[in-house]
Formats: C-alpha cells, sequence, structure tokens
C-alpha cells in the first residue's frame, strides 16, 4: 500500500494549519475570497480524510498510518501519530463537522472574518492533533492547543457575557488540564521506575498495567481531567455558558467535536493503562453517568433558552456514552463510540438550527417563537429530523448508539440497565416540547409582521445545502450502521481486553521491590 | 417472493418519497399517488396470500446491527399470523387512503398528511413483518412517530400538537418496558429472532418467562392504550378522523394485542403473565366502557370504544384463545374503521362539528351514511349474524371455558354497556328531532368517501363468517393456529347455545335501554343522572384520570425540575461553587486584562505548578527511587 510511505496523517494534520497561514496572506477586506477560500480548503481536507475510512484495515487493532519521528530526544519525546478503529471514526467526524460549521458562518460573521477563520484552522490542526497523537506529551500539546482558539471563538465573536464565559471555560478546563499534565509527568516516570522504558508512547504505556495503588492515583487524576472535558455530571456548568455564548460554528465544534476529546481520552488513557482501577471504579461512574443522564434531560426540560436546552441534553446524551463505556464490554463500547459520533452528528446539527433562527432574530428565547412552521416550511422539517434524531427515533442514527448502549449495560447489570431505559421517555418529552413552543401553533404576530418585510425567510440555498450531508449521515448511520461498527470490531475487542487485564504478577513484586 | 414481499414495503416507501420530499408539486395528486402505493401493496399483500402453501416465508435482506453477538437482521417472515394482520392492514389502509381524498380535499397539509399516512402504513407493515423483536420495534416506534405527526397535523391549532406530544410520550413510557423485556430475552437467548427465541424456550425458567412476558406486556399496554396508559387515545382525537380510523381503531393500537399473540409461546408459559393480560383488559374494558355512556363527543365515545374494544382481544390473548384475540382484532378494524369513516362523514357534512347534541335527525340528510353507521354499531353490539357478534363471542365462550368466570361476567356487563352507549349515539345523531343549528348545511359525502364506507360495511357484515363452525372446524381458528397454535381444551363445561343468547340479549337489551332513553322517554336520562350522582359525574369526568395524573406526575416533575433541580442545585450548587473555587472568582474580575496580555503568563505559570505539585508528591510519597 503506497499510502503506508506517505506521511498521510501529517498531511491531514497541517494541512488547515497551512491553509491559516496561506489566509494571512489575503487582504483583510476581501472577505468572500477568505471565506471561500477557507471553505475550499476544509472540503479539501474533508477528501483527504475520506481515503482513512477506505484503506484502514479493519482486520488488525495495530495502529494504521503511523508516522513516528523522535521529537525531543532526552525526554524520549516522540512525533507520533496513527489511528484505530476508535479515532478513525473521531477524525472523519472532525474534518467533516468543519464544513457545515464553517459555512453556516458566512453571514453570522461579520466583524473580523479573516482572524475568524484563520482560528477555525487552527482549530481543526489542534483538534485532529488530539485524536491522531499517539504520544502522551504530543497529544497533550495538542489538548492545549485547542484551547486556544477555542478560547478566541467564544471570547471574540461570543455573545453578551462572552466574557464571563471564556473565563469559565478556559480555566475550568485548564484547571482538568493541568491536572492531566501532572498525571502525564506521574505516569512518565512511575512507569520507566517499573518498566525500565520511560516513555510517553501511548500504545507502550498501555502494555504494561502499574500496580494497583498507581493506577489508583492515576486514574484518578486523568478522570477528573476527562470528566470535566466531557462534561460528566457535575463538573458540566461551563457547558451551558460556554454553549450561549459561543458563536454558532463555536457551539457546533464544541459540541460535536471538543467534547469528545474527554470521552476519547478514557479510551486511550483510563481504560487501557488502569485495567484494575477501571474496573472497580463502574460503579462511581455508573452512578454520575446515570445522574448526568435523567438529571440533563430534567433540567433540558425547563430550559427557557434553546441553546441551553441543547447544552444540557449533551450532558444527558453523553451520559449514555460513559454508561456503555464503563459496560467494559464490547456491544456497549461500540455503542458508545458511535453514540460520541451521532452526538456530534445530531447536536452539531441541533446548535445549527438554533443558529439559523438567531441569525434572523438575534434571540434564543423559546417563548418568543411560536408557529414558525408555517412561515418557514422547510427550516421545520430540518429541525424536526434533527429533534428526531436526538431523540433516538429507530431508523435515525441515535437509536443504533442507544440500543447497543443499552445492551451493553444491561449485560453488566441487569439493575443498570433497568434504570437507564426509561431515560428515552425524557428526551422525548424535552426535544417536543421545546419543538412544539417554537414551531406550532399560530405564529406570533409580530413574526408574520416580520415574514411579510421578508426579514424573516425560509432555510436560504446555502443553509439548506449544509444541513443535507448531515441528513444524510443520519439516516445511513441508522439505517446502514455495519458501515461504521465493522470498522471498530477489531480495535474495540483488543480494547476490552485490554481493560480485563489483571496487574501481573512482576509488577506486584516489583512495588515490593520498589519500596524500601 | 422474497421480491414480492419486499416490494408490500416499496411501495408506500416510494409514496411516502415523493410525497414527502416534492410535496409541494405533487399536491394535486398526492392522495392518488399514496392510494396507488397502498393499494398496490395490498395487491402484493394478495400474491403472497394465495401463495400461502410455501408459508412460513422467512428471508433476511441485509444485517443491520452487528455487534459482538449482538447481531439483528433486517429479515422478514410471513406465517398466517402475519399474512391476517397484513391484509387486514393494507385493505383497510387502502380504504382510508381513498376515503382521505376526498376527506382531506383543499387542506393546506394534504401532501404532508399523504406523506405520513403512508409512511405510517410502511411502519405498521414492518411492525408485523420483521422476523425479530427489534426490528418490531423499529414498526413500533415507526407507528408512533407517525401517529405523533397526524395527531398535530392542525399544528396551528393549540391542542393537536399538545395530543401529539402526549400520545408519543405516554408510548414511550410503555416503550421503556417493551425494551427492558427485549434486554431480558437477548441476555437470555443471545438472539432477538422469533425463531431461535420459540425454539429454546425448554431453557427458559418459568419465573424469567413471567418477566419478560410482563415486561413486553407494558409496552402493549402503552401502545394499545390499555389502563393505566390509555390516557393518551382520547386525545389522539384532535388528529383528522381517517387518521383515527386507521391508526387509533383499526391498525396501530391493535400492535400490542398482535405482539401477545406473537409472543404467545412465552405467555403461555407464564400463568400469572397470561392472567395480568386477561385482567387488564377485563379492567380497561369495562372502565372505558362507563367513560363512553355519557361523553357527548361523537369521536371521544369512538376512542373509549376501540380502548374497551382492546380490552376484548386482551382478554382473548389472556385467557390463552390467541387466535379468538385476532379474529376480534380483523372484525373490530372492519367495523371500528367503518365507525370512524361514517362519524369523519358526519364531521364533514357538519364542519367539523362534534357535539351530539347538536345533531339529531341526520338519517334524512345522509342516508348511507347512517345505515352504513347503523351495520357498524350493530357489529360492535354483538348482533349475529353481523361480524363482531363471533368474534366478541368467541372471546367470552372461550374465558369460560378456560376457567375465568368473573372476566367472562365483566365482558358480558361490558358488552351491555357497548350496546347502550353505541346506539345512544346513533339515536342522539340520526335519529329523533333535528337540533342542528341554523348555520349548518348537512349533506351526504361524495362517492369517493362512501364507497370505502359500503366496503367496510360489507365486511362488517361478512367478516365474521370466516369465524363459523364448519365441518372441518373453524376455518380461521384452523387457518391461524398453525401459527398460534390451538387454545388448551375446555377445563370447563358450558352450554355454548345459553352463552350465546346471553350475549345476544346484553347487545339487544342495550339497544332497547338506550331506545328507552333516548327516543321514547327523552327525560329519563337527567332524571338517572339525578339519581347516581356520583357515578355520573364519575363516568362525565372520566374519573379524573387526566387530572390525577397531572396532580401526581407531570406537575411535581416540572416544579421539582425547574425550582430545585436547576435554580438551587445547577445554579446555586454545583456552579455557584465552581464559581468560588479560588482561582476562578480572582480571575474574573480581570478578566479583560487577562484577554489582553496576562494569558500566556498564568498558562505557564499554572502548568508549571502543577506539574510541581504532583511531582513533589510522587517523590514526597516514596513510589520512585
Amino acid at each position: 500500500m503506497s499510502i503506508s510511505n506517505f506521511p498521510y496523517l501529517s498531511l491531514l494534520l497541517f494541512f488547515p494549519l497551512i491553509g491559516a497561514i496561506l489566509l494571512a496572506f489575503i487582504p483583510k477586506k476581501d472577505t468572500l475570497i477568505i471565506k471561500l477560500f477557507t471553505l475550499v480548503w476544509i472540503v479539501i481536507e474533508f477528501l483527504i480524510s475520506i481515503p482513512l475510512y477506505f484503506y484502514f484495515n479493519s482486520g488488525t487493532y495495530n495502529m494504521q498510518f503511523v508516522e513516528n519521528y523522535s521529537w525531543i530526544k532526552s525526554l524520549n519525546i516522540h512525533f507520533f501519530l496513527g489511528i484505530d478503529g476508535i479515532s478513525l471514526f473521531l477524525v472523519l467526524l472532525t474534518t467533516f463537522l468543519m464544513i457545515p460549521a464553517q459555512w453556516s458562518t458566512w453571514e453570522a460573521i461579520d466583524k473580523k472574518v479573516k482572524e475568524f477563520n484563520i482560528a477555525l484552522l487552527l482549530l481543526e490542526t489542534g483538534m485532529l492533533g488530539v485524536f491522531l497523537a499517539l504520544d502522551g506529551f504530543l497529544f497533550y500539546v495538542f489538548w492545549e492547543f485547542e484551547l486556544i482558539p477555542m478560547y478566541l471563538l467564544i471570547g471574540i465573536w461570543g455573545g453578551k457575557f462572552r466574557v464571563y464565559a471564556t473565563m469559565k471555560f478556559f480555566l475550568y478546563t485548564f484547571a482538568g488540564s493541568v491536572l492531566m499534565l501532572a498525571a502525564l509527568m506521574a505516569l512518565y516516570f512511575i512507569h520507566g521506575h517499573f518498566t525500565g522504558i520511560y516513555t510517553f508512547n501511548l500504545v507502550e504505556l498501555a502494555k504494561t498495567p502499574l500496580p494497583f495503588k498507581w493506577q489508583f492515583w492515576l486514574f484518578l487524576a486523568f478522570f477528573l481531567a476527562f470528566a470535566i472535558k466531557v462534561p460528566i455530571w457535575p463538573f458540566h456548568t461551563w457547558l451551558p455558558w460556554a454553549h450561549v455564548e459561543a458563536p454558532t460554528a463555536g457551539s457546533v465544534l464544541l459540541a460535536g467535536v471538543l467534547l469528545k476529546m474527554g470521552t476519547y481520552g478514557f479510551l486511550r488513557f483510563n481504560l487501557p493503562m488502569f485495567p484494575d482501577m477501571s474496573r472497580l471504579f463502574v460503579p462511581v461512574i455508573v452512578i454520575v453517568g446515570l445522574i448526568g443522564v435523567y438529571y440533563g434531560a430534567w433540567v433540558a426540560m425547563v430550559q427557557p433558552d434553546m441553546k441551553k436546552l441543547v447544552a444540557y441534553s449533551s450532558v444527558s446524551h453523553l451520559g449514555y456514552s460513559m454508561l456503555g463505556m464503563f459496560a467494559l464490554n464490547r456491544i456497549g463500547m461500540e455503542g458508545s463510540i458511535l453514540q460520541m459520533i451521532n452526538h456530534g452528528i445530531s447536536t452539531g446539527a441541533l446548535f445549527l438550527i438554533v443558529g439559523v433562527i438567531y441569525e434572523r432574530m438575534h434571540t434564543r428565547l423559546i417563548g418568543r417563537y411560536s408557529g414558525l412552521a408555517a412561515i418557514m416550511p422547510a427550516y421545520a422539517v430540518m429541525a424536526g429530523i434533527f429533534v428526531f434524531s436526538s431523540i433516538g427515533l429507530p431508523g435515525m442514527n441515535g437509536f443504533i448508539g442507544e440500543i447497543l448502549i443499552l445492551v451493553g449495560v444491561f449485560k453488566k447489570n441487569i439493575w443498570y440497565g433497568m434504570l437507564l431505559a426509561p431515560a428515552a421517555i425524557f428526551s422525548a418529552t424535552y426535544m417536543l416540547v421545546m419543538f412544539r413552543r417554537v414551531f406550532f401553533h399560530k405564529p406570533k404576530p409580530e413574526l408574520v409582521e416580520l415574514s411579510k418585510q421578508g426579514k424573516l425567510k425560509d432555510l436560504s440555498l446555502r443553509e439548506f445545502s449544509y444541513f443535507i450531508p448531515l441528513v444524510l449521515l443520519v439516516f445511513w448511520i441508522g439505517l446502514y450502521p455495519n458501515a461504521f461498527l465493522s470498522k471498530m470490531h477489531t480495535s474495540v475487542n483488543h480494547l476490552i481486553s485490554q481493560v480485563h487485564r489483571e496487574a501481573p504478577a512482576e509488577n506486584i513484586s516489583m512495588l515490593t521491590g520498589g519500596k524500601r | 417472493m422474497e421480491l414480492v414481499v419486499l416490494l408490500i414495503l416499496i411501495f408506500p416507501l416510494t409514496g411516502f418519497l415523493i410525497n414527502g420530499i416534492f410535496g409541494r408539486w405533487t399536491k394535486p395528486l398526492a392522495g392518488v399517488v399514496a392510494s396507488a402505493a397502498i393499494v398496490s401493496s395490498f395487491i402484493m399483500a394478495l400474491a403472497v396470500a394465495s401463495g400461502y402453501n410455501s408459508l412460513p416465508f422467512d428471508h433476511i435482506y441485509y444485517s443491520w446491527i452487528s455487534s459482538a453477538g449482538f447481531s439483528v437482521p433486517f429479515g422478514l417472515r410471513i406465517d398466517s399470523l402475519s399474512l391476517t394482520m397484513l391484509l387486514v392492514v393494507t385493505g383497510v389502509s387502502s380504504l382510508v387512503h381513498i376515503y382521505s381524498i376526498g376527506y382531506m380535499h383543499n387542506d393546506e397539509g394534504y401532501s404532508r398528511y399523504f406523506a405520513f399516512l403512508n409512511l405510517f402504513v410502511l411502519s405498521m407493515i414492518i411492525l408485523i413483518l420483521a422476523d425479530n423483536y427489534l426490528l418490531m420495534f423499529v414498526g413500533w416506534e415507526g407507528v408512533g412517530f407517525c401517529s405523533y405527526i397526524l395527531i398535530g397535523h392542525w399544528y396551528k391549532n393549540p391542542a393537536p400538537p399538545k395530543a401529539g406530544i402526549k400520545a408519543f410520550v405516554v408510548n414511550r413510557i410503555g416503550d421503556a418496558g417493551f425494551i427492558i423485556g427485549l434486554l431480558f430475552i437477548f441476555t437470555h437467548f443471545g438472539s432477538l429472532n422469533y425463531t431461535a427465541i420459540f425454539n429454546n424456550t425448554s431453557t427458559l425458567s418459568v419465573s424469567l418467562a413471567t418477566v419478560i412476558t410482563l415486561f413486553l406486556f407494558v409496552g402493549a399496554v402503552g401502545k394499545s392504550a390499555q389502563f393505566p396508559l390509555y390516557v393518551w387515545l382520547p386525545d389522539a382525537m384532535e388528529g383528522p378522523t381517517p387518521v383515527s380510523a386507521l391508526i387509533h381503531a383499526a391498525t396501530m393500537v391493535t400492535a400490542g394485542v398482535y405482539m401477545v399473540a406473537r409472543s404467545h409461546i412465552l405467555y403461555s408459559m407464564s400463568p400469572i403473565s397470561s392472567e395480568v393480560v386477561a385482567s387488564i383488559g377485563a379492567l380497561t374494558a369495562f372502565f372505558a366502557a362507563t367513560m363512553a355512556l355519557t361523553h357527548t363527543d361523537l369521536k371521544r365515545v369512538l376512542a373509549y370504544s376501540t380502548v374497551s374494544q382492546l380490552g376484548y382481544m386482551f382478554i382473548g390473548v389472556g385467557v390463552g384463545a390467541y387466535w379468538a384475540g385476532i379474529f376480534h382484532l380483523m372484525t373490530h378494524a372492519f367495523f371500528k374503521g367503518l365507525l370512524f369513516l361514517a362519524a369523519g362523514s358526519v364531521m364533514h357534512a357538519m364542519d367539523g362539528l362534534l357535539d351530539m347534541r347538536k345533531m339529531g335527525g341526520l338519517i334524512k340528510k345522509m342516508p348511507h351514511t347512517a345505515v352504513v353507521f347503523i351495520i357498524g354499531a350493530l357489529a360492535i353490539s354483538g348482533i349475529p349474524p353481523l361480524s363482531g357478534f363471533f368474534s366478541k363471542d368467541t372471546i367470552l365462550a372461550e374465558a369460560l371455558k378456560l376457567n375465568h368466570p368473573i372476566i367472562w361476567f365483566v365482558g358480558v356487563v361490558t358488552a351491555f354497556m357497548t350496546a347502550f352507549y353505541m346506539f345512544r349515539l346513533i339515536f342522539l345523531t340520526f335519529f329523533g328531532k333535528s337540533r342542528v343549528p341554523d348555520e349548518y348545511h348537512p349533506h351526504e359525502s361524495p362517492a369517493v368517501m362512501v364507497t370505502p364506507m359500503w366496503i367496510l360495511a360489507a365486511l362488517s357484515i361478512a367478516g365474521g363468517l370466516v369465524g363459523l363452525e364448519t365441518a372441518h372446524g373453524i376455518p380461521m381458528k384452523n387457518f391461524l393456529s398453525s401459527t398460534l397454535g390451538f387454545p388448551p381444551a375446555a377445563v370447563v363445561e358450558t352450554n355454548d347455545n345459553l352463552l350465546m343468547i346471553i350475549s345476544v340479549l346484553m347487545g339487544i337489551g342495550g339497544i332497547f335501554l338506550a331506545w328507552l332513553m333516548y327516543i321514547a322517554k327523552p327525560s329519563l336520562p337527567a332524571k338517572l343522572a339525578n339519581s347516581v350522582k356520583v357515578l355520573y359525574s364519575g363516568c362525565k369526568n372520566l374519573w379524573w384520570v387526566d387530572q390525577i395524573y397531572n396532580f401526581l406526575f407531570v406537575k411535581p416533575l416540572w416544579w421539582v425540575s425547574h425550582n430545585f433541580l436547576w435554580k438551587v442545585v445547577d445554579v446555586k450548587l454545583i456552579d455557584a461553587s465552581v464559581d468560588d473555587v479560588g482561582f476562578l472568582s480572582a480571575f474574573t474580575g480581570k478578566t479583560f486584562r487577562l484577554l489582553q496580555n496576562g494569558f500566556i503568563n498564568s498558562y505557564v505559570t499554572w502548568a508549571s505548578l502543577g506539574v510541581v505539585v504532583m511531582l513533589g508528591w510522587v517523590i514526597y510519597s516514596g513510589g520512585i527511587r
């Protein structure tokens, strides 16, 4: 395969960065060229990422498309990239979601257009880096790097309380990453001590589980870092703020991709590296996960602001993902990964939906709307599709993830499964009540007035066209999920076998030997 | 055969896509396109039926979900049970589609209506033909979704969308139970395929069978509107009347009965579950009938009547006479579909008016509608030789033979009430002096609506004959028994002729009482209402069930979520404590400065500080040396 000799992932990773640099040379006032250039650039980036799916060998759990160069010799830090069946779809999700995210900003962003698009491209490199990096240090670098453009997106192009929201977002997630860096360092030294190999190589680190005592502390540190990012209840309160204040593109990428870094972190660090602790920790995750699922749904139910509603629904949906993951079996794990993708698609699309109406009316308060279905029928249909995709209607993507998670969790423990199953009642409630209040009944007089003046138009061709690919994905995953699941099987299998390892005996003797 | 069966699904799918996507342009033809699609499906179903010697048919079209032993194919199965359902569903759907062309003409959402009516039929066919429980659930939720959309068809009014949500959410409560049952099945059998499950029941303990069937039944209670989850069905009458006829009477709501019959091997393993099914059925049949007694809304009387008749079907499948339940399902589809279409015809004539107090004497204005309405009412009242007589009598006789005397008694009393409220409706609507306000000009409906009604009327009359005893036994029973098995032998000796006479007398008695109260002595109802005030106001106010649910569940959940979970836990407890965590509150005041220049410095400072702390701890604790 010729693709393996070519530094394909580096190309994928740095292509947006190159775009950002090129953008710098385009004059500020040529906003149309800037927007068009960026769009074309990220479409090309998406096209570059597609062969990954076709050339991906689903028969092995080994990392593929690997590139490994020594970077900082003294600390054995490498520039090490690669993907497996777990990161493959997160990479594709990222390159895919960039397109509607950028396309949605063509009219919404009118100040500092150039800087905005540069930030978007930098963000793409940052996000891809997190999913591609296989060296812990490199992972950390991208983890932090991605924060900066997102911080700018909210802080400069955000809403009224953007400063407060930005600080909250930044410091909250930053507190997590500090902890992660510390844990990473500790992992480096402890692992080196026990095995004699001082390395940040994530594959290597996962090979030998540490003695339980070290698993315990390191697991907790990584747990906190990732829990904030996901976010797992009760670390979620930064999320509604960040979403409400972020511009639409920011919300789409925040919900669609950034939150997945948290769940991805669990898959890359906690589960394979600290298997004993992972198994021990299951009840804790189940409790906070179940609380998150119900709490998110109930609080979403009473939100007056559409974006906050969708933000709380994320807490609920990602609670599912965590539960499926910590069922520690293949079905639950595959459901969990699929749920990440689904959440990226559905929730990303819902933020785009909110963005459409916000651009026209500059309010997201549900109470300000009614009867939009009569004024904007195409928009109502689009919103309906994503509302039901989020509810998990069979035939659409959400259902597949949820049912796999339910089966996995039920297999783990009947009671966990029985507690989780009724949650679907409430996801239907909050979404449908919002949908009814915004789209049904008679339109408010002022909305009718605006519509007559031509200020409240139905979806434009541009808006329509960025929804279409999302709709296709919703049904593709819903009707033929095997196209996605089949690529995951081997990697998930391997991860599950790693989680079910016992700490080896030598390690325990090493522990006693290590002590004076 | 594979292709023919697939075509049954492809026609309605195509109809949905055409009207759904190009509805704006196909609008004048939407009804014709949709009807053609369903009639084609019906013809394909007939083609399958003509080759029924080769049944059961079971074919896997593609692998839908596959993950670590959890593999669910898109597979379809046709046996005598699903073939019966398929013919009923596509047949009645065809008639309702054609009727709708007349009923819905000039409607703003004409093509949307037909698109979702097609999608409904597609979902219903998937529900029936699925060869495993998860695919059945796809249809199960799919019909619920279409029901939601079609109930809320007139979305500009406030009530229909609310009724749609109520239907969807209450159904989801049932679905949660269904899913749990499905999870138990999968964990025990490692498969959700009917054949794989039913051939391996020897490994299943009675207690697990009870757990599985009870949870599955929760789903049936939701979908088939049984007590205590029936509350959505009366509200569903906000939808267009043909939708009520098709979805909320003839097909969708019978899905629960079909599911229990489909799982009969599991249900027959568990006496407890079967008893629960039969008892809930009897309770619902009686309870819903009381609510139909006093209602003045034409459609809602029919809605409660549907709930009540579904109760009969559950008595049938609960006592073990599965074929009888399906038999009643079929005849009910004919006569209740007919009654709703006829009610729609009345509404059509009365500009949507539903209050029976403002009707009367309509038989002169719309003779066809009146006659078919009476045929339907006679059928549901169990007057021989109409279809309802055979199926209802079979269920009641089986209940008694299989030693359920109380359920039999409740069923007989309910039969009396049924005849009474149906003919109360008939007399109030079609007979006596006209009370129609002057601004209304009732008229007979066009042929496109009357013809389907007459076809259903013919089926309501003759549809029961397949339940008639012949030299080779009962044809319907024999046909279904290849899938459902024969019911257990009678436990109690009964005099069949006597039973038959009792049921007929109940029907005639009910009709007579209605005649007495609403034609002969119109002053009687008010007097009676006064003398049994508590009972009357209970019936009249539907036993306050909606209010009780609101008070117990809906309001508290909303209040707690808003005032406690959000305002207190989220805002005051979690978020405020986060803000108070030193660094954040310290920085919020100086954010602007930080944004400008303090950023990189503090970043590095914190990062390195963290590393120092962590490393210090590692070294201090002596783990590394």
